[in-house]
This record gives C-alpha cells, sequence and structure tokens, in this order.
C-alpha cells in the first residue's frame, strides 16, 4: 500500500497561540483525531460483536438450558460435557465435511462466475446499464424471497424445471432437486453460486475500471491478442481481489445459515454446522451444546482460514 | 486471419451470448415470481410450465389476500411491511453515522492501533452469525429485549457496520490525497477537509454502502427469527413469509405475492439509484 497520510497543511503555526504549551505536532493531532472517529466504531462492535463471543466460548463450557436460563449467572460450573455431547450426536461429521464442500463450491462457483460477469459488462455497449444492474438482482433481493422461488421452480409438482424437463428433455420422473440425497446439496451449492456471484462481480468490476487504459493499449500495441491481454495485464491486477474474495466468500458460505436453512431445512445431506447450532438453540433448548458446536464450527474456521493465509497470503501483505 | 483477429472476433460473438445467458438466469426467477403472483392455483396446479399469464387468468385476489390483515382474514403483510421499514432505515442511519468517521480514520489518518482495527473488522467476517446469535439470545432473553425491534435494530448495525466501514474505507482511498492537501494548504482544519471536500466526493458511495446496508437489515432473517417468531405482530416482512410457506394452509400463488411484496421496494430502490453508484468517481477532479 503506497497511500501516505498528508503531510501538508504547514499552517499549524496558527495552533494554539498560548505560550506555555507547545502545540501538539501535527503527527500527534492527526493520531487523536483517529482514535476520536474510530472510537464509535470499535465501541459498537465491541458490544453486539465481541463480548458475545467472549460468552459463546464460556457458554460452550457451562450446562446450560434454555429452561434454567433465568438463573444462570455468568459464571457457572464449568464442563466438558458440551463438547462430549456434540462430538458424539450421531451426524457430527458428516455435517462438517458437508459444509467444507457447500463452502468451496459456493465460493469457486460464485467467484467464477462474477469474473465473467465482470469481464462481460467491462466496455459499454447498448443496455449496459440495464445488463449490470440485472447481474445484482440475485444478490439484492431477499433471501426469503429467492428461496422460495427455487422452491417452487424445482417442485415436482408445480415447479416450472420439472413441467420443462419433462416435456423437453425427456426425464423420465419429475426430479425431486431438493429433497433427495443425490442432488439436494449440489441445488444448494448451485443456488449459492447464483446468489453470490454479483458479490464478486461488484468487487471485480471496480477493479477491473481502475485498472489504466493506458496498460492495456501498450500491451495491445506490442501484439498481445485479447486473451493475452487477460491473462498477463487484467489477471494479475485482479488477483488480489480474487485472493481477497476467496477468503470472505468460503468465510461467508461457511458461516451461512439463511440459504441452506430455508431451502431444505437441513435435510437431504444438506445439514450445515450453523444449521445444527440452530437445531441445539431451538428444537433441543440446549444452549450450551449449541455454543460448544458453535464454537467448533468457529475453530474449523479459523484454522481454514489460518492455513490459506500461510500459503497464499503471505506475500499480499509486502 | 492472425490469431489476434481470430480472437477479437469470437470473443464478441462469445461475449454476446454470455450477456444473454446471465440476462435469463438472472432475470428468469423474478419474473416466474411474478407471473405467479398472478394466477389462480389451480390454474397453476393444471399448467405448471407457463412463463407467462394465460388469458383470463389474471387476477390480484392474492395481493389482496396477502396484505390484508389477519383479522379480515389475509395475511398481515401491512404490518410486516412497516415493522421492516422501520428496522431497516433505523439500523441504515445509525450503520452511517458510526461507520463514516470510522472509515475516514482508518482509510487517512495514521493513529495508534490503526492497521489493528483493518484486521479487527476482517477478524470480524471470521465470526459467524450464529455464533454471535446464541449469547445475544440468551441476554435478550433475560433483559426482555426478545421480541423488540429496538433490540433486531442493534443487532443489524452489529451486522452492516464492518461491511460498511470496509466499503467506504475503499472509496475514501480513492480520493486523491492531493485534493485533501490543496484544502488544508488553503487553512481547512480536519472536519473542514472531511466536510467539505471527502464526504462530497464520497456522497455517491455512501450513498451505496446506505443501500447496501438497507438492503441487509430489509433482507435479514436469522436474528428475526430468533428474536421475534412468537410475536407475530412484530414480524418483518422475511420471517413472515418465511412462517407462513413452511404451513400448507397457504396457497403457493398467495406467497408468490407475498415474495413480490418482499422483493419489489429493493429492486425499486435499487434500479432507481443504480446511477448513483456507477464509476467515475474523482476522474477530471485533478489535473495531471
Amino acid at each position: 500500500m503506497t497511500t501516505t497520510a498528508p503531510e501538508a497543511g504547514r499552517s499549524s503555526v496558527r495552533e494554539r497561540p498560548g505560550p506555555r504549551r507547545r502545540p501538539l505536532t501535527l503527527r500527534r493531532r492527526e493520531s487523536r483525531a483517529g482514535l476520536a472517529l474510530v472510537a464509535p466504531t470499535l465501541l459498537v462492535v465491541l458490544l453486539v460483536i465481541g463480548i458475545p463471543i467472549v460468552w459463546t466460548v464460556l457458554l460452550a463450557f457451562q450446562r446450560v438450558r434454555l429452561a434454567t436460563l433465568r438463573r444462570t449467572g455468568l459464571f457457572g460450573e464449568f464442563t466438558l460435557g458440551n463438547f462430549d455431547r456434540v462430538l458424539h450426536t450421531p451426524g457430527f461429521a458428516d455435517t462438517l465435511w458437508t459444509t467444507v464442500l457447500y463452502s468451496l463450491g459456493g465460493t469457486a462457483g460464485s467467484i467464477l462466475l462474477g469474473l465473467v460477469a465482470a469481464l462481460i459488462v467491462r466496455r459499454p455497449f447498448r443496455g449496459r446499464t440495464l445488463v449490470r444492474a440485472s447481474m445484482l438482482l440475485p444478490y439484492v433481493a431477499p433471501v426469503v424471497a429467492v428461496t422460495f422461488v427455487w422452491q417452487v421452480m424445482l417442485d415436482p409438482q408445480l415447479g416450472v424445471v420439472n413441467d420443462w424437463g419433462q416435456r423437453f428433455l425427456g426425464w423420465d420422473a419429475p426430479i425431486p432437486f431438493l429433497s433427495q440425497d443425490s442432488t439436494a446439496l449440489w441445488t444448494v451449492i448451485t443456488f449459492e453460486a447464483w446468489r453470490y456471484f454479483p458479490f464478486a462481480f461488484l468487487f471485480l468490476l471496480a477493479r477491473l475500471q481502475a485498472v489504466p487504459a493506458d496498460l492495456e493499449e501498450a500491451a495491445r500495441v506490442d501484439g498481445a491478442t485479447p486473451t493475452q491481454r487477460f491473462r498477463h495485464i487484467l489477471l494479475p491486477q485482479l488477483m488480489p481481489v480474487i485472493a481477497l474474495l476467496a477468503v470472505l466468500r468460503f468465510i461467508m458460505t461457511f458461516n451461512k445459515f439463511d440459504d441452506v436453512y430455508l431451502l431444505t431445512g437441513g435435510s437431504a445431506g444438506t445439514e450445515v454446522v450453523s444449521v445444527r447450532v440452530y437445531q441445539f438453540l431451538t428444537a433441543r433448548t440446549d444452549v450450551g451444546a449449541a455454543a460448544a458446536q458453535a464454537v467448533v464450527l468457529a475453530v474449523v474456521l479459523i484454522a481454514f482460514v489460518a492455513i490459506y493465509l500461510r500459503f497464499f497470503g503471505a506475500h499480499r501483505e509486502a | 486471419m492472425d490469431r489476434d483477429r481470430i480472437e477479437t472476433v469470437s470473443l464478441r460473438w462469445l461475449r454476446r451470448v454470455v450477456i444473454a445467458a446471465f440476462l435469463i438466469i438472472t432475470v428468469l426467477p423474478f419474473w416466474y415470481m411474478l407471473v405467479l403472483s398472478v394466477r389462480p392455483i389451480e390454474r397453476l396446479l393444471l399448467d405448471p410450465g407457463s412463463l407467462w399469464v394465460p388469458v383470463g387468468e389474471f387476477t390480484v385476489a392474492t395481493y389482496a389476500e396477502v396484505l390484508k390483515a389477519a383479522e379480515d382474514g389475509g395475511q398481515g403483510f401491512l404490518t410486516f411491511i412497516r415493522n421492516s421499514g422501520l428496522v431497516a432505515l433505523a439500523a441504515t442511519l445509525l450503520t452511517l453515522v458510526v461507520a463514516i468517521p470510522g472509515a475516514y480514520a482508518v482509510s487517512r489518518l495514521r493513529f495508534f492501533g490503526r492497521r489493528q482495527v483493518n484486521a479487527l473488522f476482517l477478524a470480524v467476517y471470521l465470526f459467524p452469525s450464529i455464533v454471535i446469535a446464541i449469547p445475544l439470545f440468551v441476554v435478550f432473553t433475560r433483559v426482555g429485549l426478545r421480541g423488540s425491534l429496538f433490540g433486531l435494530v442493534l443487532v443489524y448495525i452489529s451486522q452492516t457496520l464492518p461491511v460498511s466501514v470496509y466499503m467506504l474505507k475503499n472509496y475514501f482511498e480513492t480520493i486523491p490525497i492531493s485534493l485533501e492537501e490543496s484544502a488544508a494548504i488553503d487553512g481547512a482544519g480536519r472536519l473542514g477537509i472531511i466536510r467539505r471536500v471527502s464526504l462530497p466526493l464520497a456522497a455517491p458511495s455512501i450513498m451505496a454502502v446506505a443501500l447496501y446496508d438497507f438492503m441487509i437489515a430489509w433482507n435479514e432473517f436469522l436474528f428475526a427469527l430468533l428474536f421475534l417468531v412468537d410475536k407475530p405482530n412484530r414480524w418483518t416482512v422475511s420471517l413472515g413469509l418465511s412462517l407462513l410457506a413452511d404451513g400448507v394452509e397457504v396457497p403457493k400463488t398467495v406467497l408468490m405475492a407475498g415474495s413480490v411484496i418482499l422483493t419489489l421496494p429493493i429492486v425499486i430502490l435499487f434500479f432507481a439509484s443504480e446511477r448513483l453508484l456507477t464509476e467515475g468517481l474523482t476522474s477530471g477532479a485533478e489535473k495531471g
């Protein structure tokens, strides 16, 4: 990063004319202003995110049920019982594996689609504004509405997909995409790629438009073909964004609750960890086990991200 | 023909095909939603493959039913719309008030711990909302904030804040520092610079962030589900739709009308301000 904060404003002489107190240096004033401006943000993050995270970890080691909630203090008796219960509830490993597959598939799919989309709307053409706007539709539309539409579209009786499949593609019977084990996870991953490619698209398009035109012009003059220009000029410029997107999308997908919960409710082999946490919390009203399961989720996620940063992120900080 | 020519021509055609494909996959589901919302359910069962409204089938009874209050035999979506709107607006405004100074500081000012703050916002992403949801669920149950829209606003701010700061920070960084330097030389103080130079230049971006925040809050589902589920008069549109969709008694076409109502405000807002969100923030602001 080459940004250097402004050194200008030599007019500091007129600050604080008092003879005793030496005026603060520009650097120190800058530092104070910075802290003051960032304080509210930090406060909210600490209050609504920081403290709850610590609390979840504490809850994970206590025996807390929703019914006994009013009587439980912050520090109850500490126990490992929750983890024991969570690890030995059937389906633990399956859930983790499903989550990994779902996250990798969703991440790769959305970035790939987003990259293609960004490349095709980069240059002006007639109707580009409209195309670009509609590209963002899956992402801006409410998750409850789009999952509902997908459910109906894929419905074996009511859905347009099965009707067309049987009429034009020669399917023998309707395919219950969201309720049979062989298709449910793939459908959910496809949904994820469809819904989140605009996120990647936005980031990539913004970066593409910041690529100096001279660079490509020079490459063109030197005889580089379009694919060569993409490979050697654009892609290297996009790589940091793609790397960032890969981390962001992976983390967000790994944590995702809404999409899977609304599409399948976690049935047919699509139960991801956060849906499981939710089941512990509401269906079993076992707050301790839910917290333990959530901690497992966070730890696995941190491990993945650490590995990623170790192998791919090392040179980015330079 | 050389390679350059072949590539240029074939890519031009490929591009058209891909644009069409993208249009289909992005717009079709919404078109389908719209069509289903104005068809009677009996007709849908007979002809599920239709992508337009057959002549004589058009009806708006679905909308009437979904909007009417529960006492009048409807689904009560008017109340849900009010709840969602209030929560989303409050969350957006409060987020901006907090995020703008924060983002400016992180992008421009060198202060103790600036790098850590940067890292913190990325780290906040690390934490699944479900992890935060458990203790919030516990706390809100204990202090009686469960079932209150105010509690929901508080949670939504925390959801939108990190990404808002991140986006705004990036925008502030694209504003040439020399502009701020000229203002400083002309005698403007720090706040003057922010108010007279940075904010006006970032206005379209701030609009974009506001839109994004509103969208997150309007669309949010998990926290609404956890906090409001047993208070039907406080349900947001998202929550109401998903809970009604779980049952079997409400026809799918009526729920499609609900989906349209849920989606439409976002889409209208989005298309109306699309122009605002476009490129070219600072082009031409600086000579040379």
